[in-house]
């Protein structure tokens, strides 16, 4: 007798579901907080050997315990607030630049539901903490949220080369959303969904509904592929990677929007950058390469696309010399705004036409 | 639950509303600008309307007040700022008052509101509030949408042409 799971609900069985609920937070929640670690060691690793060097390789077995020595070191530093500046935003700043980057994922689908059984019935949890029907509105919201926790950084040290940052980061920042926001909009023209949940439902089904290359999935990396370009890209600028480092561009503006930034604050700045790119990997992962679906189980191959994801990232910051000024205004108002909206206008009228 | 969850709201929304005019710094008034609008996006939740919650994020909290702050950034506001509009407070508040006063009456005893319309919370429900917000502005009212895009489309290019030196 196949039974048909019951889906958990706060009304009818609330212990239950708040149990379920907290797990799923505490899971989603540690993993990215290991990611964020060892994230630093594979990029240092990882740009260590582009550069023939080593990386790091002496704190225990390969090098592998230097994220935990690194943070340990932070932990108990000095804490130094500069004595002219506006105290309350200068606290503020990194936890509104962390915390929007760990919200974002809350609404990101891991995998397909979990079942288990629980006093004689068949509850389906789906691995994903919730599905909002406006999964990546909300995702974009957090994203702008993210843009205070640099520009009040860079306003509250009162120091030259962080209001530079700070500058720097606003006008940055406000311009690529736009275009991220855009090369977005083609996704929901054709999931017709603003669900996370939905958009990777959709991306399961068969190639543009062809029957005869079904081994191929829908992903919309295929039919979006200006989209996908003008996403990564865009979100490359917004999370302040490398060429897009401008904020904090170390050669001009010392360190930029964290100069006066010491101790743990500082390590809140760097683990943010790290947890911005696992948001911004994840994000790209569910709306363009099919979400948790693939050949092994669900959150395996959710991980891969991740890793993958973070892996170009960094392989990006090891190739290319940063942006110019100009270049960057450039390249986000005049070619990919342009070019997003030409996307969205192209996907309308193919979807008119078939 | 919901009614003590729209007055701990409510609480934080004025405490911040009025912080934003009391602080002497205008970076911590910005601040409390961000608090006010995520509020009023928790409001807009309650009323089952998740789509206008985020748009309020995005586009108040995500992009006006960062213009505010870069503004504030850029000129670097002190407290000579303050001290040069002191002068008009007690008429300001006497209107805010007044303004106040009669809004509640309106919306008290006058016919525009309290009425209800089609959508319903059963509506929002099985149709989704993104869709019908979507139907509105794309079918519903497609030329007064149109012709406010242009009007807008008109200030920015007026704005363009002010700010360059030459032409």
């Amino acid at each position: 007798m196949v039974m048909t799971p019951e889906v958990l609900t706060l009304s009818e069985t609330p212990w239950l579901f708040s149990g379920v609920m907290l797990v799923k937070i505490a899971v989603a929640f540690v993993v990215t907080l290991l990611i964020v670690a060892y994230a630093t060691y594979a990029e240092r690793k990882t740009i260590g050997r582009m550069q023939t060097r080593m990386g790091p390789n002496m704190t225990g077995p390969k090098g592998l315990l230097q994220p935990i020595a690194d943070g340990v070191k932070l932990f108990f530093k000095e804490d130094i607030i500069p004595a002219q500046s506006h105290w309350f935003a200068f606290i503020l700043a990194p936890m509104m630049i962390l915390a929007p980057a760990f919200i974002a994922i809350s609404v990101i689908p891991f995998g397909g539901d979990l079942q288990f059984t629980y006093d004689g019935t068949l509850y389906a949890v789906p691995m994903q903490i919730t599905d909002l029907n406006i999964g990546v509105l909300f995702i974009v919201a957090m994203a702008a949220l993210g843009v205070y926790g640099i520009v009040l950084g860079g306003l509250a040290s009162n120091s030259k080369y962080a209001l530079l940052g700070g500058i720097r980061s606003t006008a940055q920042m406000v311009s690529y959303e736009l275009a991220v926001g855009l090369s977005i909009v083609a996704i929901f023209m054709l999931s017709e969904t603003l669900s996370m949940r939905g958009i990777v439902a959709a991306q399961q089904l068969p190639l543009w509904g062809l029957e005869s290359v079904s081994f191929i999935p829908n992903w919309y990396i295929f039919c979006q592929p200006l989209a996908f370009v003008l996403f990564v890209v865009g979100s490359m600028a917004e999370i302040n990677r490398t060429p897009f480092d401008l904020p904090e561009a170390e050669t001009e503006l010392v360190s930029g929007f964290c100069t006066e930034y010491s101790a743990m604050k500082y390590a809140l700045f760097f683990m943010a950058e790290y947890a911005n790119m696992i948001t911004v990997s994840a994000v790209a992962t569910t709306l363009f390469l099919g979400g948790w679906g693939g050949p092994f189980y669900g959150w395996i191959n959710f991980l891969i696309k991740v890793f993958a994801f973070m892996f170009f990232f960094i392989w990006i910051r090891a190739t290319f010399p940063r942006l110019r000024y100009d270049q960057l205004m450039y390249l986000g108002w005049k070619i990919m705004l342009p070019l997003a909206l030409v996307n969205i206008v192209i996907t309308g009228i193919a979807i008119l036409l078939w | 639950m919901e009614v003590i969850l729209f007055y701990l709201t409510a609480i934080v929304a004025i405490m911040s509303a009025i912080f934003v005019t009391q602080c002497r710094n205008p970076v911590n008034s910005a601040l409390n600008l961000i608090t006010v609008f995520l509020c009023l996006a928790v409001y807009y939740v309650m009323l089952e309307s998740p789509f206008m919650a985020a748009i309020q994020i995005m586009v108040y909290a995500g992009a006006i007040v960062v213009l505010i702050v870069f503004v504030i950034m850029l000129l670097n506001l002190g407290l000579a700022v303050k001290e040069r509009y002191t002068h008009g407070m007690a008429g300001s508040g006497v209107l805010a008052a007044i303004v106040l006063f009669v809004a509640n009456y309106f919306i008290r005893y006058g016919e525009a509101t309290g009425t209800g319309g089609s959508v319903t919370s059963e509506v929002v429900a099985s149709y989704g509030h993104t869709e019908l917000i979507g139907r509105a502005m794309f079918v519903d009212f497609l030329l007064p949408f149109e012709i406010a895009s242009i009007l807008l489309l008109v200030a920015i290019v007026g704005a363009v042409i002010i700010s360059k030196r030459e032409v």
